[in-house]
């Protein structure tokens, strides 16, 4: 089984610094990119390869590329921007990219760069990440060094500066436009869209934000091909996928496997199945912001069309595993808290409705909750969906807490009659 | 007024950015690198040196929980209290750094070694539940052993 994003990656080991990665075969995707192929040819690949994005939205990546307008008539400095503030909770998989394999990150960010013209890129990182920003620091000092970046890169003609933003905190930040607007040294609020980064984002200029693992495929798309890509899948969409899961399972880790492989597969083979003495009862598939699924969809393979169907997304692809000895409503209690406390604050729905959602469930989970309360959750649940906010933040909140109250219902009504958590 | 040194750092980050003010949370963690935290001295400091209003950077500041606007202890501890976390046992690690170090979430130990604040998902869910001190990040961690994570930081 091929694994491209994690093969130079050995648990407890340094990353390769720069000579290593070029031993392994580094930079030669974007040698052959810088080239051989127009940024044109490049985008054309990634869309025939057909990389989604990573990140948790999934959108085609080339697509999102082909929105930048080039040539000569283009504005500029155009943008690229490394989207690396992982901070969805249960989400552990760019970590391991950016302090394992610091040289992919940044060849891969020079590829994407030079697929839209960029004259600038940006990597955004989060401030916890200690260990990746050393090594990213290092990596981008030998990159300048030795003509990967800076002027004329490899005598190719094309320039691009690239640094190291390192944030100061809050999840609203790994919201595209927010990001933008914490990139211009603001407070991260989502922007209205339109107008698109694509076409006006960092001070107005075009620009592309790309999440980490998806920029981290495009050495090997360009090495060796779209058709080789799709086919790494057992999907429709290409490409392998950086799974994860956390929870009371025997072996919690991260795991790249061909995108598609099923829930079970990763559950029982991989993560090892349910420690001893605890039963599966549900899990958040792709982190935080998505919908519960349940023992029924075990066999839904992890990608994106299949996690949609069986009603929930694949969002990051890193699960979060509940067992039964886990209170579902605690759970839920968790998740809508973190939400209320992120909440930039800029629209009434998120800013007033996620509060009271997590009002409500402390309620039940302290055994003074009403009957009515669960219609009130449902009714946030509707207020909060896509269409009456600015950004995807609260109809991401209301994902889990909705199929909470499907798939566990006798769990909080159980609360409200024995005034009490019996898991505690 | 700011140091020679803080000047510099923050010049360094200013050049990165099309316009001086994008470095202005660069500029904030210069200055909490350099004192533990900004106070309004030093906000003021960071606002005229980057052509902005007090009022504009503080707008900014109070927005990211890791840029400080009160003093805090010599070493802070954030507690990740997100959901894998939450499931693995974060209540058993807050609860026994609470005791031990007798304060609660937001507030500084009496001789100023520890301030103790949650933070959001750490990104090591794999190694829940997890702490990190002063940026060194303590994973799998066992609420019997934390004394002797403690002990670490004088």
């Amino acid at each position: 089984m091929e694994q491209p994003l994690t093969k130079n990656i050995r648990p407890g080991e340094p990353p390769l610094d720069l000579s290593g990665y070029e031993r392994a075969g580094g930079y030669q995707g974007l040698r052959q990119a810088l080239r051989q192929k127009t940024p044109k040819q490049v985008q054309e690949e990634v869309t025939q390869a057909n990389l989604r994005g990573r990140g948790g939205a999934g959108f085609p990546t080339g697509m999102k590329w082909s929105f930048v307008p080039m040539g000569d008539g283009a504005p500029h400095p155009k943008y690229l921007i490394v989207n690396a503030d992982e901070m969805e909770p249960g989400t552990f998989k760019d970590r391991l990219l950016l302090e394992g394999d610091p040289h992919l990150m940044i060849e891969s960010a020079i590829i994407a760069a030079y697929a839209i013209e960029a004259d600038i890129a940006y990597i955004f990182l989060r401030w916890e990440y200690k260990l990746a920003e050393q090594r990213l620091e290092k990596a981008i000092a030998e990159d300048y060094e030795h003509g990967y970046l800076g002027k004329n890169i490899l005598g190719s003609g094309y320039s691009l500066e690239l640094y190291l933003h390192v944030s100061a905190g809050r999840y609203i930040c790994g919201e595209e436009t927010a990001l933008l607007n914490s990139l211009e040294g603001k407070r991260a609020i989502p922007r209205a869209k339109p107008p698109f980064p694509q076409v006006s984002g960092l001070w107005g200029k075009p620009t592309i934000v790309n999440n980490v693992e998806t920029l981290c495929n495009l050495p090997h798309i360009i090495n060796n091909g779209a058709a080789w890509f799709k086919k790494l899948s057992r999907s429709g969409d290409g490409g392998t996928k950086l799974y994860g899961a956390s929870g009371k399972v025997k072996k919690p880790g991260v795991f790249e496997l061909p995108m598609g492989t099923t829930i079970r597969e990763i559950l029982e083979e991989h993560a090892g199945g349910m420690r001893d003495g605890c039963k599966f009862r549900g899990l958040l598939p792709g982190g935080a912001s998505t919908d519960f699924l349940t023992e029924e969809h075990l066999d839904v393979p992890m990608d994106y069309g299949s996690v949609e169907k069986a009603g929930s997304r694949l969002g990051t692809g890193t699960m979060i595993v509940l067992d039964d000895q886990t209170c579902p409503v605690g759970m839920v209690q968790n998740l809508e808290k973190f939400f209320a406390q992120e909440s930039c604050g800029w629209c009434t729905p998120c800013r007033d409705g996620l509060p009271w959602t997590a009002k409500i469930l402390s309620a039940l989970e302290d055994g003074r909750g009403e009957p009515r309360d669960l219609e009130r959750l449902a009714l946030h649940t509707r207020l909060l969906r896509p269409g009456n906010t600015f950004c995807a933040f609260a109809p991401g909140a209301a994902e889990p807490l909705q199929s909470a109250l499907k798939y566990f219902r006798e769990d909080f009504e159980n609360h409200i009659r024995d005034k009490r958590c019996a898991y505690s | 007024m700011l140091t020679e040194s803080e000047k510099k750092e923050i010049e360094a980050e200013a050049r990165h950015y099309a316009y001086k003010r994008a470095a202005c949370v660069d500029a904030l963690k210069v200055v909490q690198r350099h004192r533990g935290w900004v106070s309004d001295e030093s906000l003021r400091d960071v606002a005229e040196y980057l052509e902005m209003t007090p009022d504009e950077l503080d707008n900014v500041a109070t927005f990211y929980n890791l840029i400080f606007r009160k003093p805090v202890g010599k070493h802070v501890i954030l507690v990740c209290d997100s959901v894998s976390c939450w499931i693995m046992g974060y209540e058993r690690v807050r609860q026994r750094l609470s005791e031990r170090l007798g304060i609660g979430f937001g507030e500084t130990t009496a001789d100023e070694r520890f301030t103790l604040l949650p933070i959001v998902c750490l990104g090591t869910c794999d190694h829940a539940p997890a702490i990190m001190i002063d940026g060194d990040l303590c994973r799998d961690v066992d609420p019997e052993k934390l004394d002797a994570i403690l002990a670490q930081y004088r």
